[in-house]
């Protein structure tokens, strides 16, 4: 699955405007990626179907949820231990307030995205979840302001 | 904010994996009526708990090799406005995050590229020459996994 699948500029063009309006039916689509439905429907089916679209995913907001608080831990990891990755990741993945957990090659060994109610229950989580996960040599959190561009979309 | 039950956690959960799936279809999958579980995803989206929908592609099989974590600190803080350098930040089309965060960075970028040259012409050419950036982290993606969170 490593092997890069070659699309042309139609296909390009469904996903740029697929991407940038995701709610859009099949038929507006293809009214705005200038192609019949038909087309659109057939080319869609096979990205879906080679896996270049994984997936149409609902977005969650959390602070409607009532998690106000989203912190980006950057963890440094005691190296010297041999399993420091794959035990400190099998118990960050238990903590259900862990949105995403990244591995890196750089400064940071791993982050996790973490999410609270509010200043307290983030101090709790902190305390109680995170600084007793193993193998941790140095962490620093930031604090999530604002989210500026959030669509993650690719540059096809 | 609104409360969410049982039953609306668990359509929340299937929908963040798969948004395609139609309420009649979730209806029979929790044991729902179609028209209650309209009701149900409607009032989640009506609520804002649904923010909407996101596509995800295949990076890789796109072409993307290379996704990498830039932490960002504004130089000369007060002499940049905030909104030009988030402006001019968001206009790259490579740029697929931009967070403003409190702490070590200002802002925090997710950034893809082709390859780790095409990462730093990116860099180069377009991230260093933002007005206002300054100090830059880099740190490239290893693995990604994300968590369906307190829903579950």
């Amino acid at each position: 699955m490593n092997e890069t699948i070659i699309l042309d500029d139609t296909d390009r063009r469904i996903l740029r405007q697929f991407q940038a309006a995701p709610d859009l039916g099949t038929a507006d689509l293809a009214g705005r990626a200038g192609v019949t439905p038909a087309t659109c429907w057939r080319r869609l089916e096979r990205m879906q179907a080679c896996g270049v679209i994984l997936a149409q995913e609902a977005v969650i907001d959390w602070a409607a949820l009532g998690y106000a608080v989203e912190v980006s831990l950057r963890v440094t990891l005691d190296k010297t231990q041999p399993r420091a990755f794959d035990e400190f990741l099998a118990h960050a993945r238990e903590i259900p307030e862990v949105l995403e957990l990244q591995t890196f090659i750089g400064r940071v060994d791993v982050r996790l995205s973490l999410i609270a109610r509010d200043m307290r229950h983030y101090q709790q989580l902190y305390r109680d979840r995170i600084l007793v996960l193993p193998h941790i040599a140095d962490i620093e959190a930031l604090m999530h302001i604002a989210r500026v561009k959030s669509d993650e979309a690719l540059p096809v | 904010m609104i409360e969410l039950d049982a039953i609306d956690r668990r359509l929340l959960r299937a929908l963040a994996g798969d948004a395609t799936q139609s309420a009649g279809a979730l209806g029979r999958r929790f044991g729902l009526s179609q028209p209650a579980a309209w009701r149900r995803i409607r009032r989640m989206q009506d609520g804002g708990v649904i923010r909407g929908r996101r596509l995800r592609l295949d990076a890789a099989a796109l072409g993307f090799g290379v996704t990498v974590f830039l932490g960002v600190k504004l130089a000369r803080k007060g002499q940049v406005s905030l909104e030009d350098f988030e402006r001019a930040v968001s206009a790259i089309p490579e740029v697929q995050t931009v967070e403003h965060v409190l702490g070590m960075y200002d802002y925090r970028l997710r950034v893809v590229a082709r390859d780790l040259a095409d990462f730093e012409r990116v860099l180069r050419r377009r991230i260093m020459a933002l007005p206002g950036a300054g100090d830059v982290d880099a740190n490239v993606l290893l693995s990604e996994e994300r968590r369906p969170g307190p829903i579950g």
